[in-house]
């Protein structure tokens, strides 16, 4: 299994080219706020940036929150999902300890899905998709 | 064609309003369509500061939607020339007035007082902000990021000390390390009594359908990431060109009393910051260059024991020009540590560092004395400089609120007008001979960004008026174009005007993407329009003496060529404003 990792965010610049890839080829939408990834300086630009993102719980407190099984277990961590079931009640977004899923006004959620499409787009080399042993 | 988006606050009240005005999309955005409301807003009849005067921000057709489109173009009556101006800036404001869902941000009317504003998608609000009034720059950020949620996709514009005092030199600070830099926008914002504003950009917009758009991208981001094009940006970013600039002796020093020291040189060099001081890079928005350099300096501030404090400063070529070079500063740390002065003052690094130079130099001539300074200004000495910084921003006395209005102003007073480096403003820090001199003595932003003009005198071309004023103007109509998408022109070899035209119709913007020349000189025209109509007279504009005196590479400067340059580049201007306004 494949696990999107911010392995070293200390290279960061801040250009939000990940979140922007998400959301454009994973979401079909420009923003840097609804995709999978987001990114955050902490304190001003002075102080580095963090990526927000899904740490690949296993088992994943929002699967198992989610009443209509929009959100599952992913083999070997993190969430499959399947957005024609979701009824943007949000109960993922408050059970996620890392506030890695968001949600639109509307109540779309959008969480990481460890599909890599980010990585390309980081010019610092900041992001991975590693193999993960289930 | 699709509506433009317009977000109206009228400071007396605060009270805001919507304006959708699909009339105005032909104008494209950025500088196009900046010039397009001030036209609207603007009262040429008024001084500067009068209420009723607009200060404006807006965005392009094509920002977020592809990279390095990540610049916002501020629009304003200048305090410095008292007409239309532009100051583009990037850091994250292009992506969260995008993001907020505006195309354009327009200020009106003045505030009782100090506030500050703030917008989103789905908010606007005029607050009260006295508490923040006389706080520099930096800590003004800090405050306002503790009380405005939106971490990472918010933009925070605001004013330091100089802005508060309406000078001509004040600049807006755009996050942490950009700026709406040049001809005043921060005393614009400080008539109105704005000490920030704040935009929160959490917005999605829809993306076409099909793979054209996504497709194009990627080449785009490829051609802009994995080609030496952009190298130079972000690996020793713009201070590559402090070595080359100086070994063809046009690089200013000591107030543009040489264009060279080879002695020196290697000491403020690219490579010695990069060594030295670079910390790491950072990026605007939407930009996987990176090109912004963040320095260090630390300072022992309890000499007989080690304790240190730290500053990260960004730097640039003209920051360590104007800072550095012009003042014979000549280390890193003293650069940075300067500049870090100027940042918290909210002042325009370019023009206060020409603006103590002339001072300097007025100094040692006896043009001024020690009683109108209060300081020992001297070339070298970072000390008086570091309060020099204070009283410009503070302009608090005669001299220092004189000297405020520039470095013209202050020989205006006090005498020594043929020493001070103001072309249309004060110089940028390129003595590359007489083409450049004339583009920024003329050029409609009085910018070394209005044209290439140092590529063009770097080429070694004939003294030929004709090709010269030909080269000026199809050269800012190419930029005219790029800054009103708005690209940063860092990105110019890449975004060709076919590019461009592929980018708008990737996006379904056929319309403006159809004969994107005839466009480009339209607004070209435009623009022009706007400058003359506060009365700017290109013929009436004059070339101090001292930069006639200069040599380069190529020798002395030709004065009379010079003066026929500029002669032909006024006529040539006045002519492209009549072509849309006989």
């Amino acid at each position: 299994m494949k696990r999107l990792l911010a392995a070293h965010m200390e290279r960061c610049i801040g250009c939000h080219s990940c979140s922007l890839a998400c959301a454009r080829q994973v979401h079909r939408l420009l923003s840097w706020e609804h995709a999978g990834i987001r990114i955050a300086s902490s304190g001003g630009l002075s102080t580095g940036f963090e990526a927000t993102v899904c740490l690949a719980c296993d088992p994943p407190p929002c699967a198992a929150v989610c009443p209509t099984g929009s959100l599952s277990a992913r083999r070997g961590g993190g969430v499959i999902q399947n957005k024609s079931l979701c009824i943007g009640c949000g109960r993922c977004v408050a059970a996620c300890p890392v506030e890695a899923i968001s949600q639109d006004r509307v109540g779309n959620v959008f969480v990481c899905i460890h599909c890599g499409q980010c990585v390309p787009y980081c010019p610092h080399d900041c992001l991975e998709l590693a193999e993960v042993t289930p | 064609m699709s509506a433009v988006t317009v977000l109206e606050i009228r400071l007396d009240t605060g009270k805001a309003r919507l304006r959708r005005l699909p009339e105005l999309r032909q104008h494209l955005g950025g500088s196009g369509l900046a010039a397009a409301l001030f036209g609207q807003y603007a009262l040429p009849s008024e001084p500067w500061d009068h209420p009723a005067q607009p200060v404006i921000f807006t965005i392009g057709p094509l920002t977020g939607f592809f990279p390095l489109m990540s610049k916002t173009v501020c629009a304003f009556v200048s305090p410095r020339h008292g007409g239309y101006a532009e100051s583009h800036a990037g850091g994250r404001s292009a992506l969260a007035l995008r993001f907020a869902g505006l195309d354009a941000l327009v200020l009106v009317g003045q505030s009782p007082r100090p506030c500050i504003v703030q917008v989103g998608a789905h908010d606007v609000a005029v607050e009260e902000a006295g508490y923040l009034w006389g706080m520099d720059a930096l800590a003004c950020a800090k405050r306002i990021r503790r009380r405005t949620a939106g971490s990472g996709h918010r933009s925070i514009w605001r004013i330091g000390l100089a802005g508060e005092r309406c000078s001509p030199m004040a600049c807006i600070n755009v996050d942490t390390y950009r700026h709406f830099g040049r001809l005043g926008c921060g005393a614009a914002l400080g008539a109105k009594r704005v000490k920030a504003i704040a935009v929160v950009g959490e917005e999605p917009l829809p993306l076409p359908e099909g793979k054209t758009y996504s497709a194009l991208f990627k080449d785009i981001f490829r051609q802009l990431t994995d080609t030496e094009m952009m190298h130079k940006y972000h690996n020793l970013g713009t201070p590559e060109n402090l070595e080359p600039l100086d070994a063809l002796k046009a690089l200013p020093w000591r107030n543009l009393q040489a264009t060279s020291n080879p002695a020196a040189i290697s000491q403020v060099s690219g490579q010695r910051f990069a060594d030295d001081a670079l910390l790491r890079n950072a990026a605007c928005a939407g930009c996987p260059v990176g090109c912004i350099h963040v320095g260090f300096v630390r300072e022992k501030f309890i000499p007989q024991d080690n304790r240190y404090l730290y500053r990260q400063v960004s730097y640039d070529y003209e920051p360590i020009f104007a800072l550095g070079t012009m003042l014979h500063l000549r280390t890193p740390a003293d650069i940075l540590t300067l500049l870090d002065d100027v940042e918290k003052a909210g002042l325009d690094a370019m023009s206060a560092g020409v603006a103590l130079a002339w001072a300097t130099e007025a100094l040692e001539r006896g043009v001024i004395s020690e009683t109108d300074t209060g300081l020992r200004l001297a070339f070298g000495d970072l000390a008086p400089y570091r309060d020099g910084v204070h009283r410009l921003a503070a302009a608090d006395t005669d001299f220092w609120r004189t000297l405020s209005r520039g470095a013209d102003a202050a020989a205006h007073a006090y005498g020594g007008a043929d020493f001070a480096c103001v072309l249309g403003q004060e110089m940028a820090g390129y003595a590359t001979g007489e083409t450049f001199f004339v583009a920024q003595a003329l050029g409609l932003r009085h910018s070394h960004l209005d044209t290439g003009a140092y590529s063009y005198d770097q080429s070694n071309p004939p003294q030929d008026t004709a090709a010269a004023v030909r080269f000026l103007l199809d050269d800012e109509a190419e930029r005219v174009l790029l800054t009103s998408m708005v690209a940063c022109l860092f990105a110019r070899k890449v975004y060709t005007q076919e590019r461009i035209a592929q980018c708008l119709e990737a996006l379904g913007q056929n319309e403006l993407a159809a004969d994107l020349p005839a466009t480009a000189r339209r607004l070209q025209a435009m623009r022009w329009v706007q400058r003359l109509a506060f009365g700017f007279d290109p013929l009436a504009v004059t070339i101090p003496r001292r930069f006639t005196e200069v040599t380069t590479w190529r020798g002395p400067i030709d004065a009379r060529y010079l003066e026929a340059l500029r002669q032909d580049y006024a006529q040539a201007i006045l002519r492209c404003a009549a072509e849309v306004h006989p």
